[in-house]
């Protein structure tokens, strides 16, 4: 166990707004499934009993009649405000007195650092590098996560959930977003952060960074599995195991969808439906690659004259 | 004056006559400076234990503080820059619980940036000589200079991580949701802004970090599809690493000194005007969409259909 070089990358101060995002990430996590179970409660119990249904107010925060439904933003909005503008000027005072921004030596381009990262928040798609070329990496996949983003409100039909916090009546939806945002994006920049070492390989927390370590990785490509050679045969055998997976995947999905979210299925349309299979397939490709990777050694699935996938 | 030197004019009665009545005007002016100017003076220091009666105070503020309702609600109607508030929320939504202020938050650490970034432009050079040095003269002899570019870094990663946490409590209470799919994607687009704010300042130090970091960055670029010169299809449309996206994001085949100017032009003006613009209508959406979407009583399962509009 090698602490120093531990230390070493947990308090780079580079490094210090995730260290210190994880407990926040903890703690809200925390505070919204507080509420949303107390909500699921509510409803549970609204439900069987309709009388009460019709005369309770639907929170699971106290009311009582007489008070007062609304209140004046000043004081009582504003009031928090300026606390909470005072709580995170002293939090920043505090942090920039007793760390200090880093600067390191002036830029070289003929003196590589190693590892070169990119900024913290973009780690979790320098990491997908490992599997992906470039192109998907850092191009195809940002702009469908920002697409994917911006289609959410359309494709989510779910009446349900909206102003409160619950689980139970919008597990789908909530699954599937702490997948992405917690698996898929906090996790690799967790593990770009703290395990990638020089030459991006992996080093356990605590494991001393080598320099000259050197892993000879053999990797193959999916047709050479099946012993195809011809590279018009490769192009050909990758777009059926692409396209295989996502006419498949969407089936599985579709099978899975209209037992378990039978509302939801009723509801949404056509676009709406392909829409959510394709980018629920997409990010579930992420792990899938990487499993072929760990587990196969598999560089590329899908091999043409243009791109590889 | 001149009638009391009485110069070049003939003693007749009528100059006499005027010569006394001049007199008697000053007596009398000097006999009101003896009554009327402490009554005054009593007057004006009354005034003054009021201060909210005089006439400037009254021009600036357009209404009465006592503690009454209607003046609590004009104490923020009347205010330009509290009246991005409603009068009166939701009692259940000023509780911390449920927003969790990142959106605020978010907006004050903007505010915070702006101030210290305009305060760090006036030591600092975007060009290759200087750059640098700049920084180095920040930290070591710029009064204040090294809490400022602390203060500056920390908020910005401290943003990055409000904007992530904003994000995952509106999905979570459902907040995207009729009738607010619109603001959810002006929402989107601020992270990406953001995103990029944070990614532009991190190359101007000129030091190994940054310039490592957006070489990083920026390779992948290269790899765009159509546009990039080592992207699929890339050759096929003429890209060289003298035309591509690359090149025009860099100002060069390298990150140079056109690469740190650019990074300059769009971290310091070109970006923050789009992000104040698309702020802007964020936060008008918010109140045209019927302000924030809860705490909202919860909804049950059959009510589900019945109240989609
Ligand atoms: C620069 C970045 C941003 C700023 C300054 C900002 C600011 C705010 C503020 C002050 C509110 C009022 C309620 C609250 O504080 O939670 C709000 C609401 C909202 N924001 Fe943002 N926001 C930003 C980014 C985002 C992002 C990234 C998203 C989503 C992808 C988003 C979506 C929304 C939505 C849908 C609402 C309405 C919430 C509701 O009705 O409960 N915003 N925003």
């Amino acid at each position: 166990m090698d602490w120093r070089q531990l230390w070493e990358i947990v308090s780079a101060p580079d490094n210090v707004p995730i260290v210190g995002m994880i407990p926040l990430l903890v703690f809200y996590i925390y505070l919204a499934w507080k509420q949303a179970r107390a909500n699921d409660e509510l409803v549970a119990e609204l439900e069987t009993n309709p009388a009460l249904a019709k005369t309770h107010h639907r929170k699971s925060w106290p009311f009582r009649p007489g008070w007062q439904k609304e209140v004046h933003v000043w004081p009582f909005l504003l009031r928090i405000e300026f606390l909470a503008a005072i709580i995170v000027t002293i939090i920043l005072m505090v942090w920039s007195i007793t760390l200090s921004a880093p600067l390191e030596e002036p830029s070289n381009p003929n003196l590589t650092m190693n590892p070169a990262k990119a900024p913290w928040y973009f780690l979790g798609l320098q990491e997908m590098l490992v599997y992906f070329d470039p192109w998907i990496a850092g191009v195809v996949m940002p702009t469908l996560i920002i697409i994917g983003l911006m289609v959410i409100p359309y494709i989510d039909t779910n009446p349900l959930g909206s102003g409160y916090y619950t689980w139970k009546q919008r597990k789908f939806a909530i699954g599937t977003f702490l997948f992405g945002f917690i698996v898929l994006w906090v996790a690799m920049i967790i593990i770009g952060t703290f395990i990638r070492g020089p030459g991006w390989q992996w080093f356990w927390p605590g494991q001393t960074w080598d320099h000259n370590r050197l892993i000879y990785e053999v990797n193959r490509d999916l047709p050479d599995l099946f012993g195809i050679t011809s590279n018009l045969a490769k192009g050909i055998f990758g777009a059926i195991v692409v396209g295989g997976f996502y006419l498949i995947g969407g089936f599985v999905v579709h099978a899975l969808f209209r037992r378990y979210n039978p509302k939801d299925y009723r509801r949404m349309s056509l676009l709406q439906y392909s829409i959510m299979i394709f980018f629920l397939l997409t990010m579930v490709a992420l792990p899938a690659k990487m499993l072929l990777r760990l587990a196969l050694n598999i560089k590329y699935v899908w091999i043409t004259p243009w791109f590889n996938v | 004056m001149l009638e009391e030197n009485g110069n070049g004019t003939g003693k007749n009665g009528k100059e006499v006559g005027l010569l006394e009545r001049v007199k008697a005007g000053v007596k009398e002016d000097v006999q009101s400076l003896k009554t009327d100017l402490p009554a005054k003076a009593k007057e004006q220091v009354e005034g003054l234990k009021d201060p909210t009666k005089t006439q400037v105070y009254t021009s600036i503020f357009r209404h009465k503080h006592d503690d009454t309702p209607r003046n609590r609600a004009l104490g923020v109607l009347s205010n330009v820059f509290l009246h991005l508030h409603p009068a009166k929320i939701n009692r259940d939504a000023v509780r911390y619980s449920f927003t969790w202020g990142m959106g605020g938050i978010t907006f004050f650490l903007f505010l915070i940036l702006t101030y210290t970034g305009v305060l760090l432009m006036f030591y600092y050079h975007p060009t290759k000589v200087q750059a640098f040095r700049d920084v180095l003269y920040l930290e070591h002899d710029v009064p204040f200079g090294k809490i400022l570019r602390n203060m500056h870094r920390w908020a910005a990663h401290l943003m990055i991580i409000a904007v992530w946490l904003h994000m995952f409590r509106v999905f979570l209470t459902g907040s995207y949701k009729k009738p607010r799919e619109f603001n959810w994607n002006v929402g989107v687009i601020l992270l990406v802004l953001t995103l990029l704010l944070s990614f532009t300042g991190y190359l101007l130090p000129d030091d190994q970090l940054g310039f490592w970091a957006v070489t990083v960055g920026t390779n992948m670029a290269r790899a765009t599809p159509l546009l990039g010169h080592e992207g699929p299809f890339g050759k096929m449309l003429g890209m060289t690493p003298y035309n591509d996206v690359r090149f025009g994001l860099l100002g060069g085949s390298i990150v140079d000194a056109n690469a740190l100017l650019r990074s300059y032009i769009w971290h310091c003006i070109g970006i923050p005007l789009v992000a104040i613009t698309f702020m802007a209508v964020h936060f008008w959406r918010v109140r045209k969409d019927g302000g924030i979407s809860g705490p909202a009583p919860v909804m049950l399962e059959s009510e589900a259909d019945k109240r989609r509009t």
